[in-house]
């Protein structure tokens, strides 16, 4: 589905499987993808594997993408990972 | 790229970068986790580790055939719950310690990824204490094993690592390179991604983990000396050696290597080994063990002996030992390569050495320390505290264990109240960056968060003052056997000694010391400390101004304290409170100090501040300390009823500086505030008509009382840059003290009351607030003014005015000192002034050289700050 302006949510419990699933629309969409952290009080190495992975599809599909409401617990363990360049925030 | 790739494959490399990858990852997810995520994971380690401890040992011990295997399990468990009692309650998470009466607390950061090398002597202990802590410190490890031990050890990594998992830990936390090289471990020392190397093992590990950069905790070997003296419970002695020497064959760095015995119990000491097992070698014996478990070579300790039992190494070498053999004793005659036993032998091999006397018995152990062993352990047998404390203070190791075994009390928690580890800091003697038992806060970086603090304020000033006219009654109440009354000539001359005498109890000895009018000398100090002690006074009075009762209050430092040095309790300071010097709290002898002000304007009668001159140096050193305030002050103003016009012109104006350097400074508080603004009310009030007319008994009461006032503001709050600026050109060109504030002063206001170049650090306020404080100056005397600037303005008017109004010169210049002459001296004005401890660290601005280069120039051409204000 190719739209502008995508917003996603990304499930608190098992935020890696969201993620892994925002792949498949991110391969489809245009323009700017919102992931939604606003559930998500921790993430863990299959969440930080797949925002990588997304950011690398993102970026060869033109796609900005945006991480809203992510906690700034998750924020440092992104920055540690040296992700944050790789992303927009939205609080 | 800062990694060492020379000898790797590209599939080696892969392999390691992924070990990194997965460790760098769990180590940011680690960071989200609480302080109760990580005690639940430990206590679960800590448990399955002591579960699987004689497992555990079994493959350490099958595959490096080192050691004893019930040993070795006893090591796993210490290394699990020993170590777990020292931590459970030790807070790693966020806050984990908190000074609230120092406003500091300390926060626990993570490290990261911690590459971690373990030794093949404590192969499985070693891996379980460094996944326990790195739990317990949100870090993850990559293990690299001893290449003869990576099997257990990886056993041990996996274990620990399912454990965790198990209970909530990241995903890829702990891993352990299979079949590790010293290639690997070159090129992950070097990795970007690697925070911290934690290398226990030996020489070679410990170097490359300190050549790599990297921060580093080193752990090496080590060459314990144990002295044995004459005092020591022997048998004691001798079965804890044994104890600590056999434990694991003598695997553990921290046991003995040389036992240095006193002469008088040598023998005794000797028998008891061998009655409890040992094997005492003779001297061809001996030679026979240092030819062939000491590489002639290298001096070190053959691999192949490392945790043998001492009877496989008598046999393999072809000594006849009973079978049960614990122990090989080989006396030796001395340290270094001639002697090879006197290096560190990881084996029950065990060098004794036979001392004449306690300081050849320290010098061996020094030796034996030096012999590669500095910074790691040591251990004295005594009952002689004396004996402890010297072999403590010479000895440089990290653990010094006292009557109790090497290697057992090393490691914590057993035989002492140590950090229980098995990783032993050496100090930078020994290559490394701490001497700790390794623990938890060696895993941290502990951040100090330190808030805003404010010292303890004061309010100090003498604690009787008697004021108003005919004040000087006061002194009937008290009594002396002998009064030594220090004034100038002119005041005894015109009666003033008299009417002190008068006032003085009935048949009190008086004395009169006279001093020249001029600022005090050293010379003039000594002169009346002499006729101080030939009259052995009781009581001292000061008569005069500032010059006079200065002169008396270091004639009665001196008098009481003969070794005060006056140079060193000169030297400049920043911080009264902080200085090096320290006045002296001995007294020989004691006199009250009675202050009689007989000028309007110093306030030394109440001050703690007294001024030298040094004549030799052309400067004057200022002494301060609350030491120094008199102890009675006496502020009667039938003193000053004569006091000549431009002397009342002159003190009043520096009973003026006085409050508003006070009233600016940063020291200022609502106690020298009262003080300072009620000072200068009555100085703008009072001064003009004293001036003008000397007969005002109010107005000469009311700046009697002015300048006391101000000297109680200053004497807390301090003073300012025009002080300093004053002391400085003053001293140089002979001006009066008060005609030098005079110059300066609208200056130094005009300065203060702009946005500083450098703001001085003030604690005590919340802002730069010098021209708040000026405008509230213009509000109290009513001047004018609608925003701070304008007030501003109106004070320098007010100030500019008063000046005028007391025929004051208003430039440098105008009191024919030549530009030239000026020019000359301004760069050492300048530095003198900065020198000065009047401003430091009060004045609300802090001064640099040239600014106070500008003052100086600004007060030689004097022209009006009012008007530059205003065109400004």
């Amino acid at each position: 589905m190719a739209s502008d302006g995508v917003w996603l949510s990304v499930e608190g419990q098992r935020p890696a499987h969201t993620l892994r699933e925002a792949r498949k629309t991110l391969e489809g969409a245009q323009g700017e993808v919102v992931l939604d952290f606003s559930s998500v009080q921790r993430i863990d190495s299959g969440a930080l594997q797949a925002l990588g992975d997304l950011a690398d599809t993102a970026s060869g599909n033109g796609i900005h993408l945006v991480l809203s409401n992510v906690s700034i617990d998750i924020y440092k363990v992104l920055k540690l990972m040296g992700l944050t360049s790789r992303f927009s925030f939205r609080l | 790229m800062t990694e060492k790739n020379a000898n790797l494959s590209e599939d080696r490399i892969a392999y390691l970068e992924g070990l990194v990858r997965q460790a760098r990852a769990a180590a940011a997810v680690f960071t989200q986790y609480t302080q109760g995520d990580v005690d639940r994971i430990v206590k679960a380690m800590v448990t399955v580790g002591m579960e699987q401890a004689q497992h555990l040992a079994r493959l350490a011990f099958e595959e490096t055939k080192i050691g004893v295997l019930e040993d070795k399990a006893i090591k796993n468990m210490v290394a699990t719950e020993f170590v777990y009692n020292y931590i459970k309650d030790k807070p790693t998470v966020g806050t984990i310690r908190e000074y609230p009466e120092r406003g500091v607390a300390e926060v626990a950061e993570p490290i990261g990824v911690i590459f971690s090398l373990t030794p093949i002597t404590n192969p499985t202990a070693t891996v379980l204490f460094k996944c326990i802590v790195a739990i317990k410190t949100r870090n993850a490890a990559v293990f690299s094993p001893h290449p003869r031990a990576w099997r257990c050890c990886q056993e041990a990594v996996k274990i620990m690592y399912e454990t965790a998992l198990k209970h909530g830990a990241p995903e890829g936390v702990f891993t352990c390179i299979e079949a590790p090289t010293l290639a690997d471990n070159v090129y992950l020392m070097h990795h970007k991604d690697v925070s911290l190397i934690d290398a226990t093992g030996g020489r070679g590990a410990v170097k490359a983990a300190y050549s790599s950069g990297k921060p580093a905790l080193g752990v090496g070997p080590g060459n314990t000396p144990v002295y044995l003296e004459k005092t020591a419970d022997v048998g004691m002695a001798v079965v804890d050696i044994i104890t600590s020497k056999t434990f694991d064959n003598g695997t553990i760095c921290a046991s003995e290597q040389t036992v240095v015995i006193d002469d008088e119990i040598y023998d005794l000491v000797l028998k008891k080994f061998a009655d409890l097992g040992a094997h005492i070698c003779n001297e061809q014996e001996t030679a026979l063990l240092g030819r062939t478990v000491i590489d002639p070579e290298t001096g070190f300790m053959r691999p192949m002996a490392v945790g043998q039992k001492a009877s496989d190494i008598a046999r393999f070498i072809g000594l006849p030992v009973e079978p049960n053999t614990k122990l090989l004793i080989a006396p030796i005659r001395g340290v270094g390569p001639e002697h090879p036993l006197s290096v560190e032998k990881l084996f029950p091999v065990l060098s004794v050495y036979r001392a004449k006397s306690v300081d050849e018995a320290l010098k061996v152990c020094v030796d034996v320390n030096h012999a590669g062993g500095i910074g790691h352990t040591a251990v004295v047998f005594s009952r002689n505290d004396e004996i402890i404390r010297k072999f403590s203070h010479l000895i440089n190791a990290g653990r010094i264990i006292v009557n109790s075994p090497g290697s057992i009390g090393a490691i914590g928690g057993v035989y002492n109240d140590m950090v229980p580890t098995v990783s032993f800091g050496c100090g930078t003697g020994g290559g490394n960056s701490t001497m700790d038992n390794v623990s938890v806060y060696n895993y941290l970086n502990i951040k100090r968060v330190a808030r805003r603090t404010q010292a303890p304020m004061w309010f100090r000033v003498p604690n009787q003052i008697y004021f108003n006219m005919y004040a000087v009654e006061s002194l009937r109440q008290f009594p002396s056997r002998s009064t030594i009354i220090v004034t100038n000539p002119v005041l005894e001359q015109i009666g003033h000694v008299d009417i002190v005498r008068r006032h003085l109890p009935l048949q009190t000895p008086v004395h009169v010391t006279v001093i020249p009018e001029a600022e005090p000398e050293v010379k003039t100090v000594m002169q009346g400390l002499e006729a101080l002690n030939f009259y052995e006074a009781d009581q001292i009075i000061a008569l005069g101004g500032g010059s006079v009762i200065d002169a008396a209050k270091i004639m009665k430092l001196k008098y009481e304290s003969p070794q005060a040095d006056l140079e060193e309790l000169g030297a400049p300071f920043l911080d009264i409170r902080k200085r090096v010097a320290q006045y002296p709290t001995e007294k020989t002898k004691r006199a009250p100090l009675i202050a009689i002000s007989t000028t309007s304007g110093t306030g030394s009668e109440v001050t703690p501040f007294a001024v030298l001159f040094d004549k030799e140096r052309g400067r004057k050193v200022t002494l301060a300390d609350y030491s120094l305030s008199p102890d009675v002050a006496i502020v009667d103003p039938q003193f000053v009823m004569s006091m000549p016009k431009a002397l009342t012109a002159d003190t009043g104006i520096d009973c003026l500086t006085h409050a508003l350097e006070a009233g600016v400074s940063v020291y200022a508080s609502a106690y020298t505030d009262a003080h300072a603004m009620q000072a200068i009310r009555l100085v703008f009030k009072y001064l003009p008509i004293a001036y003008e007319h000397p007969d005002d008994e109010e107005a000469r009461t009311m700046m009697h009382n002015a300048a006391c006032i101000a000297g109680l503001a200053f004497s807390n709050a301090s003073v300012g840059v025009c002080h300093a600026l004053a002391h400085a050109f003053g001293a140089r060109f002979g001006i009066a003290h008060g005609r030098a504030n005079a110059l300066m002063l609208p200056h130094v206001i005009a300065y203060n009351a702009s946005v500083p170049a450098k703001f001085m650090p003030s604690p005590h306020q919340r802002s730069y607030n010098a021209h708040k404080k000026y405008a509230t100056v213009a509000d109290l005397l009513g001047l004018g003014g609608q925003t701070v600037e304008e007030k501003v303005k109106s004070l320098l008017v007010a100030t500019e005015r008063l000046l005028d109004r007391l025929e004051i010169p208003r430039s440098i210049a105008g009191l024919g000192i030549s530009k030239e002459a000026f020019e000359r001296a301004v760069p050492d004005l300048s530095m003198m002034a900065f020198d000065d401890p009047s401003w430091r660290p009060t004045n609300p601005r802090m001064p640099l050289l040239s600014e106070l280069s500008d003052l100086l120039w600004s007060a030689y051409q004097g022209r009006s700050q009012a008007k530059a204000v205003e065109a400004a």
